[in-house]
């Protein structure tokens, strides 16, 4: 049967088919549907680890102890997992052990832009890189199954484009695989210096061995076109911009990008008369050639920076101008994304504009807090990095002038807790304001260890964030609603005030949550004085007509946040505010 | 046969990955080549979001370019407005007539443009404004103003109402399978009655 399938769907169909029984990840797009979709084949365990490392570990276990498993995350996520996956390398496995990895070039949605084939390479491990759907189911199936042959981890690349473009994919039934017998191997899986140096000739042996596999694997594939004047040497989705291109010329397509097939390039370059490398990001594969004296043309004509596109390459290195579409016009009002109507961080963010506090922020929905109107956010690096930073701060400002980490639930559990402990261990007084609204948010409503829900529903045992902080060591914790504004505009005052460290956990569900239910909608009365005071909290319903203040009814959830500000109770409730 | 080029333009939470996956679906039961592109993430927070839909024998390159699009199919008028360079010459342009305030314009920064209806067809020859908003709103549930502009666009493709509505019937949830062959035959007449 052939189904229609993004990349990730096809990554999940794969390993549901190839026996996998034990899926890990935390959430990050483009990569979160991989998980998403394993989860609904009761065949696999899956969960939401707190974060990429303890996932990678989970799956190493799983891997150790003889099951198929496969660990799936975004390129940043990978950074969080590497501690692990160096030394997954010496070790190797013992069922198969599948990392999937997804970049975002273009940054659609991520921090930074950066190219895990490095990571291949640093750690010695090979990676496969997929360029549809079918080739996304295809390839893990095949991963699992060479991961155990070389007994080496192996590392899936995915880009947004994989991840997320759908495409033909053909269906086959799970194969169960039996568990491997799990055998004590002191001199395999416990990395002490001496044992680690004998595995470390067992990694540079395996190398070896893959060097050859390389040449010789259907996943690198030469496809000679009419004629041999152009050739491509190409990978992944930049493989599909190369062929809209150029149409029937010549290419070696890359399944494998690490370790590369020094022969079969060698042969391929021989062969044509131009060689083009195309490849998004690095000059990963360019280099490779270069260093063996292969002549070639890549990055002097193609960008480092961004995705790639048919109509890229047809400029670049053809030289044809586009010139099929009509101009736009100039200031055309952008469209950034917002935080949604009903919206709990909104009632944050608010305040701490109107405290003029600083605010070390972090990754999440609550990141668009710091666009306007809001614009309360001073930083925001990685997941976690919001407590740490925020202490380094005060280290150096002193803590005369206050500032307030902000931080998301699931963020916190990911990696913030170590940043309060340092908070705390080292006499810090920042105030870490935890944004708990019951669901992970940005990535599309995943569970997390605060939620008291698995992956697939069920309930379980919920981490207490107010024990958690106690625990640590701050005694000052509060819990509130963060759309009680003169409340909690009292609490974010007396808590940055105070010459110790404290944490504020602002509760309030996510307004898209199933649960949530506002009653009626908001109107504007003949009170309004249009003072636009109500402006300042950035809400998508309340629309400025120029000589006056409206709700949109299309976008108003009834959360009351607009009522809240008003000080001439010019909002009112209309609807089905008895039901 | 040629590959058609089909780009949805919409604000997050409009319903345009619902609405790729029905042509999808669709074109699928046609017996064509399919391929997507959707970016999730940011854009789901009420950002402009895109989604493109290639169909043909063979497909490549799962993104649509500049001057690529045969239809732009648009719920938004200011995001018609936005892609208007996408849209090959001859090509088709289906605009709900629903104006969406983004941030800037919402606080004061920007004008929300005027004219687009105008500046549409003076690039354009195939444009049809149509208020999908209201006909999904008269239906009961204005979140079908998508399957309108389905059945609109199902019109300009050679693919038979039978593949829509199986279509519509595999991708919805069940309990709005009713509603949505309704939005969708609503949108087919309003098609027809442009063509007369």
């Amino acid at each position: 049967m052939k189904k229609l399938m993004l990349g990730n769907e096809a990554i999940a169909r794969g390993a549901y088919e190839a026996g996998v029984h034990v899926a890990t990840a935390y959430p990050g797009t483009p990569s979160t549907e991989i998980t998403e979709a394993i989860a609904k084949y009761n065949e696999v365990y899956s969960e939401w680890s707190p974060n990429e490392k303890v996932a990678l570990e989970v799956a190493i276990g799983a891997s150790i102890a003889g099951g198929r498993a496969i660990c799936s995350m975004k390129h940043v996520g990978l950074n969080v997992a590497t501690d692990p996956l160096f030394t997954v390398s010496y070790t190797g496995v013992n069922g198969g052990l599948v990392i999937c990895v997804a970049d975002d070039p273009g940054m659609h949605s991520s921090q930074n832009e950066q190219d895990s084939r490095h990571y291949a390479k640093a750690a010695k491990i090979p990676m496969l890189e997929p360029s549809d759907s079918q080739e996304c189911k295809y390839y893990i199936q095949k991963a699992l199954e060479l991961s155990e042959r070389f007994d080496t981890p192996f590392i899936i690349r995915l880009t947004t484009r994989i991840s997320h473009s759908q495409s033909f994919v053909d269906l086959g039934e799970r194969v169960e695989v039996p568990v491997k017998p799990y055998n004590k191997d002191f001199n395999k899986y416990v990395m002490m210096p001496g044992m680690a140096r004998k595995r470390r000739e067992v990694v540079e042996e395996r190398m070896n061995k893959l060097n050859s596999f390389a040449n010789e694997t259907d996943l690198n594939q030469i496809i000679w076109g009419a004629d041999n004047k152009i050739g491509v040497i190409t990978s992944g989705v930049a493989y599909q911009y190369s062929k809209e291109a150029f149409g029937d010329i010549s290419f070696l397509k890359l399944g494998m990008v690490h370790p590369l097939p020094e022969k079969l390039i060698a042969e391929f370059a021989s062969k044509v008369e131009t060689l083009y490398v195309i490849e998004e990001l690095d000059p990963f594969i360019e280099e490779f050639l270069k260093q063996n004296g292969i002549k070639c043309i890549g990055k002097e004509k193609l960008p480092t920076m961004g995705e790639y596109s048919a109509s890229l390459l047809r400029q670049k290195l053809l030289g044809l101008e586009e010139g099929n579409s009509v101009a736009v016009e100039e200031n055309i009002p952008g469209r950034p994304p917002v935080l949604c109507p009903g919206c709990p961080h909104r009632g944050v963010f608010y305040t701490l504009k109107k405290n003029k506090l600083a605010v070390t922020g972090d990754i999440g929905c609550y990141t668009l807090g710091s666009l306007p109107p809001l614009e309360s956010m001073d930083t925001c690096i990685c997941m976690g990095a919001s407590i740490g930073v925020a202490h380094g701060m005060e280290k150096v400002m002193g803590n005369e002038q206050k500032r307030v980490a902000v931080i998301g639930d699931s963020t916190f559990i990911h990696s913030g807790i170590t940043g309060l402990i340092d908070v705390v261990y080292n006499k810090g007084t920042s105030t870490v304001i935890i944004l708990d609204n019951s669901i992970t948010g940005m990535t599309g409503h995943q569970h997390n260890p605060a939620t008291g829900y698995t992956i697939k529903g069920e309930k379980t045992r919920q981490v207490d964030l107010v024990q958690l902080c106690k625990a640590i060591g701050v005694d000052r914790v509060t819990v509130c609603d963060p759309f009680e504004l003169d409340e909690f505009d009292k609490i974010i005052k007396e808590e940055t005030s105070i010459d110790e460290p404290s944490v504020i956990i602002a509760q309030r569900p996510c307004a898209l949550l199933k649960t949530v239910k506002y009653k009626g909608k908001v109107r504007v009365n003949d009170n309004c004085i249009y003072c636009k005071a109500c402006m300042r909290i950035g809400c998508p319903a309340i629309v400025d007509t120029g000589n006056s203040i409206v709700i949109n009814e299309a976008l108003c959830v009834g959360c009351d946040l607009c009522m809240e500000v008003c000080k001439f109770d010019a909002f009112e409730k209309v609807g089905d505010t008895n039901e | 046969m040629s590959n058609i080029s089909i780009m949805i333009a919409g604000v997050g939470g409009q319903g345009t990955l619902l609405t790729s996956r029905v042509l999808g679906a669709a074109a699928i039961k046609a017996g064509y080549d399919v391929k997507m592109s959707e970016v999730h993430g940011m854009a789901q927070r009420g950002g402009s979001v895109i989604t493109y839909v290639k169909l043909g024998d063979k497909v490549n390159s799962p993104v649509i370019e500049k001057g690529e699009a045969d239809i732009l199919l648009c719920f938004e008028k200011l995001e018609a407005l936005r892609y208007l360079d996408y849209i090959k010459k001859d090509g088709i342009v289906i605009v709900n007539d629903q104006k969406i305030d983004p941030m800037p314009v919402i606080i004061g920064k920007q004008k929300y443009p005027e004219d687009i209806t105008t500046k549409l067809s003076s690039n354009y020859s195939n444009v049809y404004i149509i208020d999908a908003l209201e006909v999904a709103a008269n239906l009961g549930n204005i979140k079908v103003l998508n399957i309108v502009m389905v059945g609109f666009l199902a019109k300009s493709t050679n693919i038979k109402k039978e593949n829509w509505y199986e279509a519509i019937r595999e991708t919805v949830k069940e309990k709005f399978i009713d509603i949505n062959i309704k939005a969708f035959d609503e949108g087919y007449r309003m098609a027809d009655n442009y063509s007369r």
